[in-house]
C-alpha cells in the first residue's frame, strides 16, 4: 500500500496553509478535498469563478484566499480534488473515493481540516424547495455567479447573514427583508467581551459596515421570534410572528458548527462540549494534537475561529507534524511557531464577543410539528415524546426514531436533536453524549469497495 | 429562481429536457439557474426537496446522473451533455 508521510484532509484555509508550511519543511504532502477546486467554503472558487472587485464585500477575504491557494499550488503538495474521504483506520490507513474508485494510503501523520457546517435552524416548512442556507446561497454566488430573484428573505443571525445581504446589494439584488432572530439583550451580554474583541477591531468594523449598508439601502430589518415557510411543493410565502409575506426564497442562518463527522467516528478521540459555541469539538492541545497519536485537527473543525485563525492553526499543526516526522526538533518547532501562536491568539480575540452576541437559537421555540431530522423526517415532537419515554441521549433516539441515521448521518440534524433533547431533559447539553458516527462517513458503493481488493 | 451573472457555455438534460449550463459548475447550480428547485421526492413521505446546504452535507439534492442514483447534485460538476433526472424515493437495488 502506498505510504504518505503527511495526509491533509480538506483544502480550506487550514489545509492549504498546512500544506504550504509542511512542504517548506521538506515533508511530502498528500492533500485531499471532496470539492472540485481548492478554497474550502470560505474561499470557494476564489481565483476561479469568484473574483470580487476591490472594495466589494468579502473582497479582502478573497484576496487572502487567493494567496493561500496559489502558495499551496506552488508548494509541490500533491492535491487531489473530487476526493471524498470516508474512513480512517486505527493503523493510519485512510480510504477515499475519487473518480468512482476507492483509494487507500497509509498515513504517518493525518491532519484533518474538515471545516464547519451551517448550524440547523429548524422552522416549520424548512424542507420546502425554495428554503436553503445563507451559506448555500453564497456558495452559488461564488461558484456560479448565481443571484436569487424575486422576493428574497434572510432569516436568523450571525456575520455570514449580513455579509451575504451586503453582497446581494452590491450585485444589485435587493432582499425583501432581513428577519433578525437574534435574542434580545445582546448588548449587555456582549459588553463584557468588548475590550477583548477590540484587540482585533477589523472584524467589528467590517460587520457593522455590512449592517449599515443594509440599513442605508432601506432594506426592512424585522426583529422576529417565529418564522415559518409556507407553500405547496415550493416556498410561496413566509409567516413572521403571525404576519404573512409573499416569498420566493427564504435563506436561513444560525452560525456554524465544527464538522466533527470523522473525529467522532474514531474510537478514543476525545471531544468536549464547548459551552460558548454550543457545540462539541475534539480535545486539542495548542499544536492541534488530538487524544490519538499522529492525528491532528486544524481550523474550524476543531472549534470555530474563522478563516485567518484556521490558516494559522494549519501552519502550527504542520510544524508539529514536522516535529513528529523528524524534520524539526521541538526547539526548532517552538521557535518557528512562536509568532504564529501570538497571531492566532489575536485573531481569536473577537470570538467571545461573537459567541455572546449570537448564541444559537433555543430549541424550546421549535414547535412539536416541525421536522428536525430532514433525512428521516422526524419531528421535534417525536424526539420530545421519546425523551418522555426515558430515552437519554442522541444515540438512543437514533435507535428509537432513526433521527440522525439517514443519508446525512446527523450532519444537519445532529446539533438540533442534541439541543432539543438537553432542553427536554432539563440538563446541560454537555451532559449528553454526542451522536456517534460510523465509517464510512460518506456513502461508498460495494463496487468501489470490491475494487480495493484489486490491490490499490 | 436564480439568475446567472455570467454566461452559460454548454447544455445538459434534466428529465429529458435540454437546459443551459456552464462546464465545471455544480449540477445543482445549473438546475437552479434553469428554474428547477424540485430535485427529488423523499423516500419516507414522498415530499419534494431541493438543494439545502450546497456543500455536500445535507443530501437533500440527490438526483440520478447517467442512470446512477443517489448522487449529490451539489458535488457533481457539469460536463457537456450530462443527463440527469429527478430521483423519486430511494435508490433501487442494483442501480
Amino acid at each position: 500500500m502506498r505510504q504518505a508521510p503527511l495526509l491533509i484532509l480538506g483544502a480550506g484555509p487550514a489545509g492549504l496553509a498546512a500544506a504550504s508550511e509542511a512542504r517548506a519543511q521538506g515533508i511530502e504532502v498528500l492533500l485531499l478535498d471532496e470539492n472540485p477546486a481548492p478554497g474550502g467554503q470560505v474561499h470557494r472558487a476564489v481565483g476561479g469563478f469568484y473574483r470580487p472587485e476591490a472594495g466589494a464585500p468579502g473582497a479582502d477575504q478573497a484576496r487572502e484566499g487567493l494567496r493561500l491557494i496559489q502558495a499551496a499550488a506552488a508548494s509541490g503538495a500533491e492535491c487531489r480534488f473530487g476526493a471524498t474521504l470516508w474512513a480512517v483506520q486505527e493503523d493510519g490507513v485512510v480510504s477515499w473515493s475519487e473518480g468512482g474508485r476507492a483509494h487507500q494510503v497509509q498515513a504517518s501523520v493525518l491532519l484533518l481540516c474538515p471545516g464547519a457546517t451551517e448550524r440547523a435552524l429548524p422552522i416549520p416548512g424548512w424542507t420546502l424547495p425554495g428554503v436553503m442556507g445563507v451559506g448555500a446561497a453564497q456558495i452559488l454566488l461564488k461558484t456560479a455567479g448565481l443571484l436569487p430573484e424575486g422576493r428574497v428573505w434572510l432569516a436568523g443571525q450571525g456575520p455570514l447573514l449580513w455579509l451575504y445581504a451586503a453582497q446581494l446589494l452590491d450585485k444589485g439584488v435587493r432582499p425583501a427583508g432581513i428577519l433578525d432572530l437574534s435574542p434580545p439583550g445582546m448588548n449587555w451580554r456582549a459588553a463584557w467581551h468588548l475590550p477583548m474583541a477590540l484587540r482585533a477591531p477589523g472584524y467589528l468594523a467590517q460587520g457593522l459596515g455590512w449592517m449599515w449598508r443594509i440599513r442605508r439601502a432601506g432594506i426592512p430589518v424585522i426583529r422576529a421570534r417565529e418564522v415559518a415557510a409556507l407553500g405547496e411543493g415550493r416556498l410561496s410565502a413566509i409567516a413572521v410572528d403571525g404576519r404573512t409575506f409573499p416569498a420566493d426564497w427564504l435563506l436561513l442562518h444560525d452560525g456554524v458548527v465544527p464538522n466533527t463527522q470523522v473525529t467522532r467516528a474514531l474510537p478514543g478521540c476525545a471531544h468536549i462540549w464547548d459551552q460558548a459555541q454550543a457545540s462539541f469539538r475534539p480535545v486539542l492541545d495548542a499544536w492541534g494534537n488530538t487524544s490519538l497519536e499522529g492525528l491532528l485537527v486544524a481550523g474550524d473543525g476543531g472549534g470555530i475561529g474563522g478563516a485567518r485563525a484556521a490558516a494559522l492553526s494549519g501552519r502550527i499543526a504542520a510544524l508539529e507534524a514536522a516535529r513528529w516526522l523528524g524534520f524539526l526538533t521541538a526547539d526548532q518547532r517552538d521557535a518557528m511557531a512562536g509568532p504564529l501562536l501570538h497571531r492566532r491568539a489575536a485573531e481569536l480575540a473577537p470570538r467571545g464577543l461573537l459567541d455572546a452576541i449570537f448564541p444559537p437559537l433555543p430549541m424550546a421555540r421549535v414547535a412539536d410539528a416541525t421536522v428536525v431530522c430532514r433525512c428521516e423526517e422526524i419531528t421535534a415532537g417525536r424526539v420530545r415524546a421519546a425523551v418522555a419515554l426515558g430515552v437519554q441521549g442522541p444515540n438512543q433516539v437514533k435507535a428509537f426514531l432513526r433521527a440522525g441515521m439517514g443519508a446525512c448521518q446527523g450532519r444537519v440534524c445532529g446539533p438540533a436533536v442534541h439541543a432539543l433533547m438537553a432542553e427536554a431533559r432539563g440538563v446541560d447539553p454537555g451532559a449528553l453524549e454526542p451522536l456517534r458516527t460510523r465509517f464510512p462517513t460518506k456513502p461508498v458503493t460495494v463496487g468501489e469497495l470490491a475494487g480495493l481488493a484489486g490491490g490499490e | 429562481m436564480f439568475r446567472r451573472s455570467g454566461p452559460s457555455d454548454c447544455e445538459i438534460t434534466w428529465n429529458g429536457a435540454t437546459i443551459p449550463a456552464r462546464q465545471g459548475e455544480s449540477l445543482a447550480a445549473a438546475l437552479l439557474a434553469a428554474g428547477v428547485t424540485h430535485f427529488r421526492d423523499t423516500a419516507v413521505s414522498g415530499s419534494p426537496r431541493g438543494p439545502f446546504c450546497m456543500m455536500g452535507a445535507c443530501f437533500d439534492c440527490l438526483v440520478e446522473v447517467g442512470g446512477v442514483a443517489n448522487l449529490q447534485a451539489c458535488l457533481v460538476p457539469v460536463t457537456p451533455g450530462l443527463e440527469a433526472r429527478m430521483q423519486i424515493g430511494a435508490r433501487a437495488a442494483g442501480n
